[in-house]
C-alpha cells in the first residue's frame, strides 16, 4: 500500500506536496489498513493497493474525499466517530499521529518536557510525590501503587540502582505494549528517564519479547536518536544526571513476564521466579536495588509531570486513577485497541465502543485478563472496570486483554483453554503451580468428555484455592482464576456437563450428537460423501438419510455439506 | 560473520547471554545452537556450560537440533483459535508434510506454535522468520508458503 500510494503521488508530481508517514497503531484493527488524511482529518478504512491513484487524483487533486472508502457514507471526522469519541487517549495519543522513528516528531508534540522539567525545577522527592499523589497504579496486572514503588527503590539502600522496563508482553490477546513501543517508543524512554532521576539509577533495560521485531527495531532507533539528541547519556539537560537504556530480549517463555523471573532471564538465567520478599525494590538485579514498571505505567508518567498529579487525579475513580488501554477482541463488532477512563462500565466498552456482539448472536461473557484473570458473565455489564471492582467479583484487571464471548462457547471448554495455557507456561520449580494446575486439567478434560461427576466440582474448587494459596509467583497464583470464574457464574453448565453429559453450547465434541431431520432431507447423498468415516449413510433418493453415532467422530462436515439444513447438532449424548 | 567475531561484539558479562544466542542462532542456517557454540559463550560471558545449557533448555525459542531455514510459528493463542487458526494448521501440515515441531525433508521449514504474536486485529496470524501474515485462510498459507519456497 505505501508502495502504491508513494508511486502515484509521484505519478502525480505530488512527491514533495504530500508527505507519506508510517505510523502506530490507531486502535480499529478490524478496518485495517487504515489511512488519516490531514489536516482535514479524512479517515480511511480498508484501503487496497489498488485505491492509491484514485486517492491521489481525487482527494489531492480534486479536494474531495473518495467516499467509498471512509469509515461511512458521509462519515464525521474520527473523533466524532462513538468508537473514538468515548475514548480518552493519553498513553496512545502520540500512537498513529507521529512517526515513531523520528525523534524530532514527539519533541514537536511535547516530547522530552516532561524529563526537562523534571531534571531542571524538581527534586526526585518532588518527582516521587507527584507520582504518589496522582494515584497511578502498575498497569501490568497487579495494580501495586506506582509511587510507593519508587519511594521503596529510593529508600533502599545499595548502589548502583537499576531502572527496567518489563516489556514481556504475553497475555494472549493484549498487545497494547506492542503498540505503544512500536507507535510511540520515545514515551517510554522518557518515562524510564524519570523514574531513575526519582529513584537514583544511572542505568536502564528495557526486557521486550523476542516474537516483536518491529518493536525491538523502533526501540533500536529510538536509543540512538535519544543518545544522539542528548536525552539519554551524559548530564543530561545539564542536569547532574547521567542516565542510559540497554535493550534486552527474552526468548519464548511467558513466565519471564513475573518480576522476578524477568530479572533471572536478563541476569542470564532460566527465568524462574523466585519468592518475594526480598523484593526487586530492595535487592533486584544483581541483588541491586531495582525498579521494575510495565510500558503502559512508564508511558504515563510524562502525563502526570506535565499536567499535574491533580488533573491525572480527577480521571478514574477514587482508587483507580488515569486510563487504561484495553485490547477488545473475540465476538465483539469493532475489535482493536481502545484507551479508555478507569471506572467506565464493562457495558460502555463492549457496546458502546466495542460495538456490542455481531448480529444473530447474544453477548454471554467477557473474558478479561487473560489466564490470570476471569469471566463475568452479563449481569454484572454494569460492573465498573478499576482494579478493586474487578477483583471483588473474581476477575483481574490484568494487562488489559478483553475477549467477549457469544452463547456459542462453552464455559468450561473457554476455562479449560486458558488453564491448558497457564500449565503450560508454568515453570516448573514449584508443586502447588506444576502440579495443581495439572490436576484441575484432567478434571477439567474428565468433564468435557462427560465422564466427571459432582466430586469433581469440589475438587475444582479445593485444588484451585491451594494453588492460588500456595503459588510462589503470579502466574501460579491467579492461574485458577478462569476456573473458578466460570464456576462461580456458570455452574449450571459444568453441572448439564456431569448430570446431563450434555454440552449446552454444542462445542465440547464428546457431548454432542449429529441428527438428520427426516422432514427436510432430500437424499441429495452431499453427508454421505462428505463424511470422513461413513457415519452418514442413505440412499440418494431414498430419504431420509441417518448418522451411525457409534462411527461419528463430530467433525460437522455433514452440517457444513447439507444444503437445506437437514443436519442438526444437539447437546448431548445420543440417548 | 564468524561466531568469534558475532561473540566479540558483546561485553563479557552474562546479562549478555540471551542476546548472544539468538545472534548465533539466527547466523546459523539450520537455525539451532551446537554444543560448540554453548561453550564459546559460556567461556565468554564466564558462565559454567551447564549453566548456560540449562539456560538454553528452558527458552522455546532456542533449539539444540537443527531446525529448517525459515521457523513458520503460528499462534495458538485464543483470538487466533477462535477466527480458525486450526484450518490454517491444516494447511500447513498438508503443504509441508510434517507435524507441530518438524522439519520438511528439504529443510526450508520448521512448522512451530508460539503463544500470542499481539497482532490480534489480524487474527488468524502466523510468523515466518521475522515476517507477520495475517487474516490467514488456507489459501493465504498456500501463496506464502509458495513465496517462501520460490524465494528458497
Amino acid at each position: 500500500m505505501k508502495r502504491a500510494l508513494l508511486q502515484a503521488l509521484a505519478d502525480h508530481g505530488l512527491a514533495s506536496e504530500v508527505q507519506l508517514v508510517e505510523t502506530g497503531c490507531m486502535g480499529p484493527c478490524e478496518l485495517g489498513p487504515v489511512l488519516l488524511v490531514y489536516p482535514e482529518g479524512t479517515f480511511y478504512v480498508r484501503v487496497r493497493p489498488e485505491d492509491a491513484a484514485e486517492i491521489v487524483v481525487e482527494h489531492f487533486l480534486k479536494g474531495r474525499p473518495v467516499r467509498r472508502l471512509l469509515w461511512t457514507e458521509g462519515a464525521p471526522p474520527p473523533r466524532e466517530i462513538p468508537f473514538f469519541a468515548r475514548q480518552k487517549k493519553l498513553v496512545l495519543a502520540n500512537s498513529g499521529v507521529i512517526d515513531p522513528e523520528r525523534i524530532e516528531e514527539y519533541i514537536a508534540v511535547g516530547g522530552y518536557e516532561a524529563l526537562g522539567r523534571a531534571l531542571t525545577q524538581m527534586t526526585p522527592e518532588q518527582v516521587i510525590a507527584e507520582v504518589r499523589r496522582s494515584g497511578l497504579r502498575g498497569r501490568g496486572g497487579a495494580g501495586f501503587p506506582t509511587g510507593a514503588k519508587w519511594e521503596a527503590v529510593r529508600a533502599a539502600p545499595g548502589t548502583p540502582k537499576y531502572v527496567i522496563c518489563n516489556a514481556d508482553e504475553g497475555d494472549p490477546g493484549a498487545f497494547m505494549d506492542r503498540a505503544v513501543l512500536e507507535g510511540d517508543p520515545h514515551s517510554v524512554l522518557e518515562g524510564m528517564a524519570i523514574a531513575a532521576y526519582a529513584v537514583g539509577a544511572n542505568h536502564g533495560y528495557i526486557y521486550v519479547r523476542a516474537e516483536y521485531p518491529l518493536a525491538v527495531r523502533r526501540l533500536e532507533v529510538a536509543i540512538a536518536q535519544a543518545r544522539k539528541l542528548g536525552v539519554l547519556g551524559e548530564r543530561i539537560f545539564d542536569a547532574d544526571f547521567s542516565f542510559d537504556i540497554e535493550l534486552r530480549m527474552g526468548a519464548g517463555a511467558f513466565v519471564c513476564g513475573e518480576e522476578t523471573a524477568l530479572i533471572a532471564s536478563i541476569e542470564g538465567r532460566r527465568g524462574e521466579p523466585r519468592p518475594r520478599p526480598p523484593y526487586p525494590a530492595t535487592s533486584g538485579l544483581w541483588g541491586k536495588p531495582t525498579l521494575i514498571n510495565n510500558v503502559e505505567t512508564y508511558a504515563s508518567v510524562r502525563h502526570i509531570i506535565l499536567n499535574g498529579a491533580d488533573w491525572f487525579a480527577q480521571i478514574g475513580t477514587a482508587g483507580s486513577k488515569g486510563t487504561k488501554v484495553f485490547a477488545l477482541a473475540g465476538k465483539v463488532r469493532n475489535t482493536g485497541l481502545v484507551e479508555v477512563p478507569m471506572g467506565i462500565t464493562l457495558r460502555e466498552l463492549i457496546f458502546d465502543i466495542g460495538g456490542g456482539v455481531p448480529a444473530g448472536r447474544a453477548f454471554k461473557a467477557v473474558q478479561i485478563g487473560g489466564p490470570s484473570g476471569g469471566c463475568l458473565p452479563a449481569s454484572l455489564l454494569d460492573v465498573p472496570v478499576d482494579y478493586d471492582s474487578l477483583r471483588e467479583h473474581g476477575a483481574i484487571m490484568g494487562s488489559g486483554g478483553l475477549i467477549v464471548l457469544d452463547d456459542s462457547a462453552c464455559m468450561v471448554n473457554v476455562a479449560k483453554f486458558f488453564l491448558e495455557f497457564t500449565a503450560d507456561e508454568s515453570c516448573g520449580k514449584c508443586i502447588p503451580c506444576r502440579v495443581g494446575t495439572r490436576m484441575m486439567l484432567g478434571i477439567l478434560d474428565r468433564i468435557t468428555r462427560g465422564e466427571g461427576d459432582e466430586e469433581d466440582l469440589r475438587r475444582l474448587v479445593e485444588i484451585g484455592e491451594m494453588v492460588r494459596a500456595a503459588s510462589l509467583c503470579g502466574l501460579g497464583q491467579t492461574a485458577p482464576n478462569p476456573v473458578l470464574s466460570t464456576l462461580r457464574y456458570f455452574e449450571d453448565e459444568y453441572r448439564a456437563h456431569i448430570h446431563e453429559r450434555a454440552c449446552p453450547a454444542g462445542v465440547c465434541p464428546d457431548l454432542v450428537h449429529y441428527a438428520i431431520l427426516a422432514e427436510r432431507c432430500r437424499a441429495c447423498d452431499a453427508c454421505r460423501r462428505a463424511c470422513p468415516t461413513g457415519a452418514a449413510q442413505g440412499t440418494p433418493g431414498q430419504p431420509p438419510y441417518r448418522i451411525v453415532d457409534s462411527l461419528c467422530i463430530r467433525c460437522g462436515a455433514c452440517l457444513e455439506a447439507c444444503p437445506f439444513g437437514a443436519v442438526e447438532k444437539r447437546p448431548g449424548q445420543r440417548g | 560473520m564468524d561466531k568469534e567475531t558475532i561473540i566479540g561484539q558483546y561485553p563479557r558479562s552474562p546479562d549478555c547471554l540471551l542476546s548472544i544466542l539468538h545472534d548465533l542462532q539466527e547466523a546459523n542456517p539450520e537455525n539451532y545452537l551446537t554444543e560448540d557454540d554453548l561453550a564459546l559463550v559460556a567461556a565468554h560471558v564466564g558462565l559454567p556450560l551447564s549453566a548456560v545449557h540449562d539456560a538454553v533448555t528452558f527458552y522455546s525459542m532456542f533449539s539444540l537440533r537443527p531446525r529448517g531455514r525459515h521457523i513458520i510459528r503460528l499462534c495458538a493463542s485464543p483470538n487466533c483459535h477462535l477466527a480458525g487458526a486450526w484450518s490454517a494448521l491444516a494447511e500447513l501440515r498438508t503443504l509441508l508434510g510434517v507435524d507441530v515441531g518438524g522439519t520438511t525433508p528439504d529443510g526450508l521449514f520448521t512448522l512451530e506454535l508460539t503463544s500470542c504474536l499481539g497482532v490480534c486485529g489480524v487474527a488468524p496470524v502466523m510468523m515466518v522468520d521475522d515476517e507477520v501474515v495475517g487474516n490467514l485462510t488456507p489459501d493465504k498459507v498456500r501463496q506464502t508458503i509458495a513465496r517462501y519456497r520460490e524465494a528458497g
